[in-house]
């Protein structure tokens, strides 16, 4: 038998260790999206101030928006919230999408923290979240002006995932948008 | 005091079988219920690591039972339900995930590594008999050998 072929298992060996090795920087709990690509899902729901008033997909295509899923019981979204105002105060249009949440409560929570958003999608029911799969809040989409979905982000949005992840693309599609 | 750890058992079981939550789930027709529990056992929760929607308690999970309960009753196929909830949610909640050029290697390494095991356990017994072939005949030559020289041995008498 070839001399060589006595390293195979070493090298078989060697080839597991590598693939290995790569997975464990990645994050089990980090879903693949599945709806990158893909146009914002059709809706209909209230408002977060007025229950009156109707949103759907068209109050959000025409613009570059980021939408981002909050709630008060959402403890990262406090640490996220200071993110918002500033991105909102540097001209970035935020849509809020109010998920499982109590309309006072997250009332009074934009009235303390400040309310970065343009408007917020009230969804009481989690609905308009098991159709953009949302699995916990917060969750950051960057939509472009037709309205898909360009980036999602499962977690906070801080400085540097800003600059890592959204900074560029979101500048591209603001370009593209002109 | 005796009695107190019996009736404690007897009334946590009592109380779980009141709320256990299967129950509570209504169907119009009694064979979604199999199809319902059937899902829900092989649909992985999105939030936990490794509980199906039937085990995890996390809100996701209730949220999409009940979702899967309302598609059952607007009479959709388990096929499309499980595309439903793959489109949203990726083949990530999948227990079982369809062949396709992503999970490839997940269905496929199996098969691969167990015919290089084959392979190597056919290539082996093969040598061996070689081997044992050749070792009979050392054992015949010697054994001739033998006989001649207690032959020789006879014939110095």
């Amino acid at each position: 038998m070839n001399r060589l072929a006595l390293f195979l298992p070493l090298a078989l060996f060697a080839v597991l260790t590598i693939v290995l090795l790569l997975g464990l920087d990645k994050d089990p709990a980090e879903l693949p999206s599945a709806l990158v690509g893909e146009p914002f899902p059709a809706f209909t729901l209230p408002s977060l101030y007025d229950v009156n008033r109707s949103l759907d997909e068209r109050n959000i295509a025409g613009e570059v928006v980021l939408v981002n899923v909050w709630a008060t019981w959402c403890f990262a979204c406090r640490i996220e919230h200071v993110m918002l105002n500033q991105l909102a105060e540097q001209g970035v249009k935020v849509i809020g999408l109010n998920y499982k949440d109590n309309r006072e409560a997250a009332i009074d929570w934009l009235k303390e923290r400040g309310d970065p958003y343009v408007f917020s999608i009230f969804d009481e029911q989690g609905r308009l979240g098991i159709d953009l799969g949302v699995y916990g809040a917060p969750e950051t989409y960057l939509l472009d002006a037709m309205g898909t979905i360009r980036h999602r982000r499962v977690g906070v949005v801080d400085d540097r995932v800003w600059d890592s992840e959204f900074r560029d693309l979101y500048a591209q599609l603001m370009d593209d948008k002109r | 005091m005796r009695l107190g750890l019996p009736i404690g058992l007897a009334a946590a079981l009592f109380t779980s079988m009141l709320f256990g939550s299967e129950n509570l789930v209504k169907f119009s027709d009694e064979s979604l219920r199999i199809r319902y529990q059937t899902l829900i056992t092989e649909l992985r929760c999105p939030k936990c690591q490794n509980q199906n929607l039937a085990d995890s308690n996390a809100p996701i999970s209730q949220d999409l039972r009940e979702e899967i309960q309302r598609m059952l009753e607007q009479q959709m196929s388990n096929r499309e339900i499980k595309q439903h909830l793959t489109s949203r949610y990726s083949d990530f909640i999948l227990y079982r995930p369809d062949v396709n050029k992503t999970t490839y290697l997940l269905w496929g390494s199996p098969l691969a590594i167990l015919m290089i095991g084959l392979l190597i356990a056919v290539r082996l017994n093969r040598r061996n008999k070689i081997h044992a072939g050749s070792l009979d005949k050392t054992a015949v030559d010697q054994e001739s050998r033998i006989a001649e020289l207690l032959k020789s041995g006879e014939d110095d008498k």
